[in-house]
């Protein structure tokens, strides 16, 4: 049979065969990794949680009893809190601060290529070199830090090696001893926000400043026809047309930090979490449970599992909350 | 007048950069001193010794080189960097243009599908990964530290939307002067893309150089150890000597700084880029 025998229904189906199969051919390089190294390993992360798994094998069906184990896990609580004081000091502030700085670079600041460059360094410098000059800086006697406080006046701190809680801290300077409850993040972990606020803070930077770019310039021109100053501008045109862009950098930054783990592996220790577990946050938990104390990879699996959720949980209630006021043009 | 209103502006930006630029010199400094220097408190307004040691010295360097195989863990990572970014500049070329050009059922759920997985903390499948990888057989190998990273979501993403901006017109022509599909990719649109390519392959090179967590969990023996690795092995075994901890950190961080320097407009413009949700 000769190709024009062939009715023309079938030919087509055979050419949009022949086009499935193609497609599939370019894309299984890449399909097949990710298959196996992304998809696969999540679905098996909700099949882990619900066994006992010891250093890779099982060794008996859990259900939901390690799940249970959770609620009452106060090493579980601990990562929880002083991950979540984590964000809370991250977020805001390098939203402040990036901003604040990507609004002054683009007042058609001559040198902006020079700032911005010095800004985003340490965006591309290792986690590793950063936490361990870091630790370096916050040295409580040698450190950088503490020399620079002493010298406009203030006392030197213990930073990294400091477990109380700031809050409890700057009561205790007034007089007022605060309940447990209230003591705040630990100095120590403190000093880890601002080594993670100095090292991301570049980023932020550089993607508002592309969104500020982006605002027609004659919106600004009829402001000043009208005759607004400096802070009404911002509010009336900056702020809602930059909102878009501050979603994402709010989103971005809560996911991020929801996942730190380097700065406190490297910054704190020995043990790792310290001092008295006040750095302890959930990826080093998971990392603790599943591979260094026995290699308990059910439980991390689980503890793994709620940081997912949370961050799910958090991506579609930031959506919700700011889509409705943010502003698209 | 305007230049006066701008000096405010000016005097923050200033203090601002020379707070992102100060830790870096100190470790440079820091690198330079004897180990007598580095146990001085420092005074943060005095030039020396503070800022400028009292002597300067190089040994802090060649000691620090030579005390663990830090030779073999750049190599390490050159190598991992260099399988990891043309691997997955040729996988995301091959599924982005499918993804593109292709018509087929199915495409947007697969596709929308592979970007869902991006939102997935990488916590999540550390543990799943290890079993996979020792089922394997790959755990302390490099084929662990290379394989899972040949495939990139975001740089489909990213060069898909750059596949679509090119005109199907030339997709036609092409094929009608007897193009074959694959020439069609290699000889019209990867051209034409070149700014896109050289994003994905920054982002993949930093990654692979800057990657910590996942090396850490999947190797144990010191020969396979990328550069951030052995750094941080490095560092928690020197305990006081702050001058060769200093010395090895800024020579794993010197060639990304360099790099950096040399093509800081590509780097910025890729970053800024990545943020423009599509």
């Amino acid at each position: 049979m000769t190709e024009h025998a062939i009715p023309i229904e079938i030919r087509r189906r055979r050419k949009r065969y022949k086009e499935l199969l193609r497609a599939l051919l370019y894309i299984s390089p890449a399909a097949i990794i990710i298959l196996v190294f992304r998809v696969l390993p999540i679905i098996a992360a909700f099949g882990v949680s619900f066994y006992y798994v010891i250093m890779g094998k099982i060794v008996g069906f859990a259900g939901l009893s390690q799940y249970l184990m959770l609620l009452s896990d106060s090493e579980f609580w601990n990562a929880l809190r002083n991950t979540s004081y984590f964000v809370v000091g991250t977020v805001p502030v390098s939203l402040f601060v990036s901003l604040f700085i990507a609004v002054l670079l683009n007042q058609k600041i001559k040198a902006l290529s020079i700032y911005r460059t010095i800004y985003f360094l340490p965006v591309v410098t290792s986690l590793v070199a950063v936490a361990i000059v870091w630790k370096w800086i916050f040295h409580p006697r040698l450190g950088l830090f503490n020399s620079f406080l002493e010298s406009i006046g203030f006392n030197h701190l213990m930073w990294l090696e400091e477990p109380r809680g700031v809050f409890a801290m700057l009561a205790a300077r007034m007089g007022i001893e605060l309940p447990t409850w209230m003591a705040g993040p630990s100095l120590a972990l403190v000093a880890i926000i601002i080594t993670n606020l100095w090292r991301g803070i570049g980023y932020n930077i550089v993607i508002f400043l592309a969104g500020l770019q982006n605002i027609p310039n004659e919106y600004y021109e009829a402001a000043r026809i009208d005759g607004a100053n400096r802070f009404q501008t911002f509010w009336k045109i900056t702020w809602p047309l930059i909102s878009p862009t501050t979603f994402y950098v709010v989103i971005m930054t809560t996911i991020v930090s929801f996942q730190v783990f380097t700065l406190v592996y490297l910054m704190t220790g020995t043990p790792v979490g310290g001092p008295l577990g006040t750095t302890k946050v959930l990826v080093y938990y998971i990392f603790e449970k599943g591979f260094e104390s026995g290699g308990d990879m059910g439980y991390a699996s689980c503890v793994a599992l709620v940081l997912f959720v949370i961050v799910l949980g958090l991506t579609l209630i930031q959506r919700r909350l700011i889509e409705r006021r943010v502003h698209y043009y | 007048m305007r230049l006066l209103r701008r000096i405010p502006i000016h005097v923050l930006l200033t203090i601002g950069a020379i707070t992102m630029v100060l830790p870096f010199i100190w470790m440079v400094s820091t690198s330079l001193k004897t180990p007598q220097e580095t146990f001085i408190p420092p005074d943060f307004f005095h030039l020396r010794p503070t800022w400028i040691p009292e002597k300067v010295i190089f040994s802090n360097y060649v000691e620090a080189w030579n005390e663990v195989p830090f030779p073999r863990y750049f190599l390490n990572t050159v190598f991992i960097a260099i399988c990891t970014v043309s691997g997955v500049l040729i996988t995301s070329c091959l599924a982005a243009y499918a993804f593109a050009r292709f018509d087929f059922p199915g495409r947007e759920p697969l596709f929308v599908f592979f970007l869902s997985m991006m939102i997935v903390p990488q916590a999540v499948y550390l543990v799943p990964s290890f079993i996979i990888l020792s089922k394997l057989g790959w755990v302390d190998t490099y084929l662990a530290l290379i394989v899972p990273w040949l495939a990139q979501i975001f740089s489909i993403f990213l060069l898909r939307q750059q596949f679509r901006t090119i005109p199907n017109d030339y997709y036609d022509a092409a094929l009608i002067d007897g193009c074959s599909r694959m020439g069609f990719l290699w000889r019209i649109l990867v051209p034409l893309s070149k700014p896109t390519l050289v994003t994905i392959g920054l982002f993949s090179l930093l990654g692979s150089w800057n990657t910590f967590i996942w090396p850490l969990i999947m190797t144990n023996s010191d020969k396979l150890r990328p550069i951030q690795v052995g750094l941080s092995y490095f560092a928690q075994e020197q305990g006081t000597e702050y001058g060769l901890m200093m010395a090895a950190a800024t020579f794993c961080v010197a060639p990304i700084v360099i790099i950096y320097f040399i093509a800081q407009k590509q780097v910025i413009e890729s970053y800024a880029r990545s943020g423009i949700k599509g």
